[in-house]
C-alpha cells in the first residue's frame, strides 16, 4: 500500500501559542482518516499545512510524494480542500459555484458529472439558488462538491459537520463512505467523538499533539480500566457520592448515565457493579450499575487525564 | 406543587402563509433540565425567541418564569439568562469587567455585583483570572465562565444554545455538571441543540419537526417508544419525514428568504 500522507516532527506555533507539537502521522492511499479533538486542537493549522497554503516552522510534511514547502504546486492540482468555513460564493448560485470551480481546474460539470452524482443529485433541484441562502447541510454539499469536480487524489475535509444537524452529519458520512469506495483517500476532521466510528483510522489530538493514533475499535478495546454505567434518578447526587468510592478512578455524567471507571484495573467488573450499588444504597440513592464498553469519548478522557 | 418554569400551549407562530410553529403544547418544571431538539429549520429557533420574549405568538399562549410571552415580554427578558456557544463574553474585556457588564445590565447593584462576581470566581476557581482578558483565558473555562456570567441575575430559567459543541469531552462533563448543579438548586434549564449526544444529558427533551411537537420524554422513553437504539437513529428517524430526505431546505424556517 502507498502512503499518500507523512508527517514528521511537524511543529507550528502563532506567537506564544503552540499549535501543533511535534506532531507525525501516515495516512495510507485510499484510507478515510480522521483527526478527532476539540476546538483549539491544531486541527485547522494541521489541515492548512496539508493543503499548502501554510508552512510548518519545522518537521516534515509529504502530501502525495511531494513536500509541502518545496513542491507545492505538484501538491495543489492533485488537492480538494474543503476549508472549515464556507468559502463559496453566497451571491453566485449553486450551479454557478460549481462551474466556476470546474473552470479553474479546465474541466466542465458534464465531464466530472459522474464522480459528483451522488453528492450534485441531492443539490439540483437547487441549482438556481443562491448558495448563500442554502441551509447548512446542504452548504457542506455544495463545498464538497466543489472539492471533487477537480479530480482530486486526496480530500481534505476540515470539520465538515461542524453545525449542520444530525441528520445531514449522517447523509454526509454516508457520501464520505461511497467516495472511499471509489478509491479516494479522505482526511476529515472533527469535533464529535461519535463520529470517529465512521473512519478507518483516527488520530486523537488535542492542545497540537497527537494523543493517540489507531483504529476506534482498537482505541476503545485498549481502555484498561473496569468501566460501568451507572443508572440513578438523582443522577448529581450518585455523581458526587461515587466520587468518594474509595476504588474511583473517574467518574463523569455520560448522557443518561454515569460513567465510572475503577482504580483496581484486573477485576471482576459484575462484582464491582454490585459493590458500586451497595455503596450508593448506603447513601439513599437508589441505582442500576452494569458494565459497559468503553467508547471514543472514554478512550478520549482516559488520554486527556 | 409550584407553577411550572414554562407553558406553553398550542403556542403558533406565522410568518405571512408560512407556520413556523404549529400549535406546540408542553410544561418544563423547576429545576428540570429540557432538551429542546429539531433539524436545522424545524422551528426550534421561532419557538424560543417566542420564548425569551424576542417574538410575539400568533395565537396559542406560553408563560415563562410566571409571565406571559404576549403581554410581559419585558419582565420575561430580566427573568431568564441566556447563553451561546457562539456569542457570550466580551473578549476585549476582563472576566470581572464582562461580569459587571452583564450585572449593570440586569439592574444589580454594585455590591451585589461585587460580591456576586467573587462568589462566582471562587466557585469556578479563576479568582487569580478576575483581571485578564476573556481572550486569554482557555476556552474551555470560557464557557463556564459564560454560563455563571449568565446566571448572575439569578434567573427562573436559563436558555443554553448547543452549550458543549467543539469543548473537549472533559470540559464538557465538567460543564454538564455545572448545569445539574445549578438545575438541583432549583433554576429551570433549557438546552437548544441538535447534537444527540448533547441530548442525552437532559432530563427530558422534546422533538420538533416541521413546526410541531413529534415526540416528549425522558430519553430512554423516547428510545424505548419508537425501538430505536440510539437518539441519533430516533432523531434522524422522527426529524426527516421520508418526503423530505435528501432535501432539507425546501421547509428550511426561520431563514426567510429560503
Amino acid at each position: 500500500m502507498s502512503t499518500a500522507v507523512d508527517v514528521a516532527q511537524l511543529s507550528k506555533r502563532f506567537g506564544e501559542t503552540i499549535a501543533l507539537d511535534d506532531v507525525a502521522f501516515r495516512v495510507e492511499t485510499g484510507e478515510l482518516f480522521g483527526f478527532i479533538g476539540p476546538d483549539g486542537a491544531g486541527k485547522t493549522t494541521l489541515f492548512r499545512i496539508l493543503a499548502t497554503l501554510m508552512v510548518p516552522d519545522s518537521g516534515r510534511a509529504t502530501v502525495l510524494g511531494h513536500d509541502v514547502a518545496r513542491d507545492l504546486w505538484k501538491i495543489r492540482p492533485r488537492l480538494g480542500y474543503m476549508a472549515g468555513r464556507f468559502s463559496l460564493y453566497p451571491d453566485l448560485s449553486v450551479e454557478e459555484n460549481l462551474r466556476f470551480y470546474a473552470s479553474i481546474f479546465g474541466t466542465t460539470i458534464a465531464a466530472e458529472y459522474e464522480r459528483i452524482r451522488p453528492i450534485y443529485s441531492q443539490l439540483e433541484p437547487f441549482r438556481d439558488r443562491r448558495a448563500g441562502a442554502l441551509s447548512g447541510g446542504m452548504k457542506q454539499k455544495l463545498a464538497l462538491s466543489c472539492a471533487l469536480v477537480r479530480r482530486p487524489e486526496l480530500l481534505l475535509l476540515d470539520e465538515p459537520t461542524t453545525g449542520v444537524d444530525a441528520v445531514s452529519r449522517r447523509e454526509f458520512w454516508d457520501l464520505l463512505a461511497e467516495l472511499k469506495a471509489t478509491g479516494l483517500t479522505i482526511i476529515v476532521s472533527t469535533p464529535y467523538m461519535d463520529e470517529a466510528t465512521r473512519c478507518d483510522r483516527v488520530a486523537l489530538i488535542d492542545k497540537g499533539k497527537i494523543l493517540a493514533t489507531d483504529r476506534p475499535a482498537a482505541l476503545t478495546r485498549a481502555y484498561a480500566h473496569p468501566l460501568l454505567a451507572v443508572r440513578a434518578a438523582n443522577r448529581y447526587g450518585a455523581l458526587l457520592a461515587l466520587r468518594r468510592f474509595p476504588h474511583v478512578h473517574t467518574v463523569f455524567p455520560f448522557g443518561e448515565v454515569l460513567h465510572y471507571a475503577d482504580a483496581r484495573v484486573s477485576s471482576d467488573t459484575d462484582a464491582i457493579a454490585g459493590e458500586v450499588e451497595r455503596f450508593l444504597s448506603e447513601q439513599q440513592i437508589a441505582s442500576e450499575a452494569f458494565v459497559v464498553e468503553a467508547t471514543i469519548e472514554d478512550a478520549f478522557i482516559e488520554r486527556l487525564s | 406543587m409550584s407553577e411550572p418554569a414554562i407553558v406553553a400551549r398550542d403556542l403558533t407562530r406565522r410568518f405571512g402563509s408560512f407556520t413556523a410553529v404549529d400549535a406546540i403544547s408542553f410544561d418544563v418544571q423547576p429545576g428540570e433540565v429540557f432538551g429542546f431538539l429539531g433539524a436545522n429549520g424545524a422551528g426550534k429557533t421561532t419557538a424560543i425567541r417566542i420564548l425569551t420574549g424576542l417574538l410575539a405568538p400568533s395565537s396559542g399562549s406560553a408563560r415563562v418564569a410566571g409571565f406571559d410571552v404576549a403581554t410581559q415580554s419585558e419582565k420575561i427578558k430580566r427573568a431568564i439568562g441566556y447563553m451561546s456557544q457562539k456569542f457570550s463574553l466580551y473578549e476585549d474585556l476582563t472576566v470581572r469587567e464582562n461580569a459587571t457588564l452583564y450585572g449593570g445590565i440586569y439592574g444589580l447593584t454594585n455590591d451585589e455585583i461585587r460580591a456576586r462576581t467573587e462568589a462566582m470566581l471562587q466557585r469556578l476557581r479563576l479568582t487569580d483570572a478576575a483581571n485578564t482578558r476573556v481572550r486569554a483565558i482557555p476556552l474551555g473555562w470560557r464557557q463556564k465562565l459564560a454560563f455563571s456570567v449568565a446566571l448572575l441575575h439569578r434567573p427562573r430559567v436559563v436558555f443554553l444554545d448547543e452549550p458543549t459543541g467543539g469543548v473537549d469531552p472533559i470540559v464538557r462533563r465538567q460543564f454538564w455538571e455545572l448545569i445539574y448543579e445549578t438545575a438541583q438548586s432549583g433554576t429551570t434549564v433549557l438546552v437548544t441543540t441538535h447534537y444527540m449526544d448533547e441530548a442525552e444529558y437532559c432530563d427530558r427533551i422534546s422533538i420538533m419537526v416541521e413546526g410541531r411537537i413529534e415526540a416528549l420524554g425522558t430519553p430512554s422513553e423516547l428510545k424505548d417508544r419508537f425501538s430505536e437504539r440510539t437518539m441519533d437513529d430516533l432523531f434522524v428517524r422522527l426529524a426527516r419525514p421520508p418526503h423530505n430526505r435528501g432535501t432539507e431546505a425546501p421547509r428550511n424556517r426561520g431563514t426567510a428568504h429560503a
